[in-house]
């Protein structure tokens, strides 16, 4: 059976830029590393195969010949292997589009029992590729994983993290989980992992190995048009009223009234 | 500097690097107060594989050599110099069974500490046997097909903790330096007790501890090598082992410099900040200056130990009594550039200056080295 960890190479940092003519993230000159809620989801199908003691863990990343490097620090974690799916025909790909793409891949790849992502992206923030995938392949998903609580060949019990708590969640397998930071602490990299890592041949799949439909992947097949994106101005001040608390409150209460009937 | 490191080698420097900055560093003063053992990082230094790094290939290892534990011992102890320690204690352990273990011994015990399932602790040194080796008073017995150890190590790292010890032990006075012998004595060998732990002034997060033997039966097939040989398998150990600890010191000294560079330029007197001064920036460049020689010196002397050049005690003994020197030295001024909060146990340099002052004394005093290097300079001169 296979565990399929579907991880994102991000640029390795909060402050990203946006090229204003596309409209896209601009990531010359920056490192890039694994998406980190991506990282959770790594450790836990190591930890998925290590309870069930079989199982292969494939990482499978979209993105330029470049995200190969996200992928070979996957396997120096322990994953057993790695697909990079890279084509200029997937390039400014929305959510929709990606999350077949990948879709595509899992299918080609089989037996797939569980697939694990990071909740979102540290770059899109969107949370959206995960419930695609689980569209596209009509099966089910549990967003928000905290921790998994029972899973066999067959079915899982999860904790979905809510605002208020968390849900139980029991569904049947295959399944795709988003997890959480909460799920776990990822391991490091082992030396034997990491030499595994420098020598693993990673295949590149292209649109046409995936059988894509070419209306549904890259720009082209992507629905959504980003008009704008720009960064908010940064919340100001406010105004601190002080003295004896009858006073201010009597100030306060003047404020609100022009605020709202103003 | 480069000093044409192989990808190998490179690797496991960038790993250790990140175990250090990640997973050490954020607790090295905890442990430095409270004493405890450093289970935890021992757990994630051996599904690492870094346990493996210097044994052989055979035995489960990555089958690297001095040079390779050096690298290791220097970026681990740039996060906490004794929380390194579990780690480069056990090569000391370890270095008696791959230097003079028979297949069998090596078989049975280097896998283990390959996977860092098991510590090692090497234990010499007595209450009245330190720099004068030659003088311990435990003794090993022969008994049929078992030896009977009696006697008190003292001051053993790793002791308590490993489950591997290798010890020097007298089995016939009259040889003289000829008269000892080593053994391997696992942990749940009856007769083998612990006694008081040492409450110390540095590498607070290593256990120091005594191991009481009291007729302990040990099986003759834990002898090493032969009968006598005690004394050698001690030496060449050391001529192994102290490259290690020339590197856990020189990652000290690193360690120091980097805080006090950055210090440096975040404290302000003047109006400005101090590393604008040159009596500040004079100091920075020599402390550079020295950790990078030393470096440099460790490197050079592992490298010719690995290439299994005969004669290498001496440049054992040179590098690790120049690193440690540079090692007390360094983390000395270190503590001067912060001033005042440098004396304070909120920053981190007055424990560098106390993790540092052990790597003069420890594996053989500095006063000891230079009567090494002195002995092998003359034997060379009448050679």
């Amino acid at each position: 059976m296979k565990i399929i960890v579907l991880i994102k190479q991000v640029p390795d940092t909060t402050d990203v830029k946006i090229a204003p003519e596309t409209n896209t993230l601009i990531r010359d000159g920056v490192e890039s590393i694994i998406n980190p809620f991506d990282m959770y989801a790594i450790e836990e199908a190591l930890r998925v195969r290590e309870t069930l003691g079989e199982g292969e863990v494939i990482v499978v990343s979209m993105g330029p010949p470049q995200a190969e490097e996200a992928l070979r620090e996957a396997i120096s974690m322990g994953c057993d292997s790695a697909i990079l799916l890279s084509d200029r025909k997937f390039a400014g790909s929305d959510t929709w589009a990606t999350s077949y793409t990948l879709s595509q891949a899992i299918k080609k790849v089989g037996d797939h029992r569980v697939i694990f992502c990071g909740k979102q992206a540290s770059d899109g923030d969107t949370a959206q590729v995960g419930p695609g995938i689980s569209m596209h392949l009509d099966i089910p998903q549990v967003t928000y994983v905290k921790k998994i609580e029972k899973i066999d060949g067959k079915s899982a019990t999860v904790e979905r993290m809510t605002e208020e708590g968390y849900d139980i969640v029991e569904t049947p397998l295959p399944a795709i989980f988003t997890v959480v930071k909460e799920i776990n602490e990822p391991r490091l990299p082992s030396l034997k992992g990491k030499m595994k890592a420098k020598k693993a041949e990673i295949p590149v799949w292209t649109a046409e190995e995936l059988t894509c439909d070419e209306n549904k992947i890259g720009l082209d097949g992507s629905p959504t048009r980003v008009v704008k994106i720009f960064t908010p101005p940064p919340r100001e001040g406010g105004q601190l009223l002080k003295g004896e608390p009858a006073e201010t409150a009597g100030e306060l209460a003047g404020i609100l009234k022009g605020l709202i009937i103003g | 500097m480069d000093y044409l490191l192989t990808e190998e080698q490179q690797m496991i420097k960038d790993l250790c690097r990140q175990i250090a900055e990640e997973k050490i560093k954020p607790v090295a003063a905890e442990y430095d107060e409270n004493e405890e053992f450093p289970w935890d990082i021992v757990k994630i230094l051996a599904d690492s594989d870094i346990f493996g790094i210097y044994l052989p290939e055979e035995y489960g290892g990555m089958g690297g050599g001095v040079l390779d534990l050096a690298i290791a011992t220097e970026q681990l102890s740039w996060g906490c110099g004794g929380i390194a320690l579990a780690f480069a204690a056990t090569g000391l352990g370890a270095f008696p069974i791959i230097l003079y273990g028979n297949d069998e011994q090596k078989a049975r015990y280097l896998p283990e500490l390959a996977s860092g399932k098991k510590l090692a602790a090497f234990c010499l040194t007595e209450a009245e046997a330190g720099s004068d080796a030659g003088s311990i008073k435990t003794t090993a017995k022969k008994d049929g097909d078992h030896y009977i150890i009696n006697g008190t190590k003292q001051w053993i790292t790793n002791g308590g903790e490993a489950e591997i010890y290798t010890v020097v032990a007298i089995t016939d006075r009259s040889k003289g330096a000829r008269g000892a012998s080593a053994f391997i004595v696992d942990k749940d060998t009856p007769g083998l007790s612990f006694g008081k732990k040492e409450n110390k002034m540095g590498i607070r997060g290593s256990a120091t501890r005594e191991v009481i033997f009291t007729d302990c039966r040990v099986p003759k097939a834990n002898l090493l090598g032969k009968e006598g040989l005690g004394f050698i398998v001690a030496m060449k150990t050391f001529d192994n082992s102290r490259p290690g600890v020339a590197a856990q010191a020189v990652g000290i000294a690193q360690r120091a410099l980097d805080e006090a560079v950055k210090y440096a330029h975040e404290r302000k007197q003047f109006g400005t900040t101090i590393s604008s001064f040159q009596g500040i920036q004079f100091m920075l460049a020599d402390m550079a200056i020295q950790v990078e020689a030393a470096r440099a010196l460790i490197y050079s002397a592992a490298r010719m130990i690995d290439s299994g050049a005969r004669n290498v005690a001496k440049v054992s003994a040179m590098c690790k009594t120049h690193a440690s020197d540079t090692a007390m030295k360094v983390t000395t001024d270190a503590v001067q550039v912060f001033g005042g909060y440098g004396y304070m146990k909120e920053y981190p340099v007055e424990k560098l200056m106390r993790d540092a002052k052990i790597t003069q004394i420890y594996e053989g005093t500095n006063q000891i080295q230079r009567s090494v290097i002195a002995s092998a300079l003359i034997k060379e001169s009448l050679a």
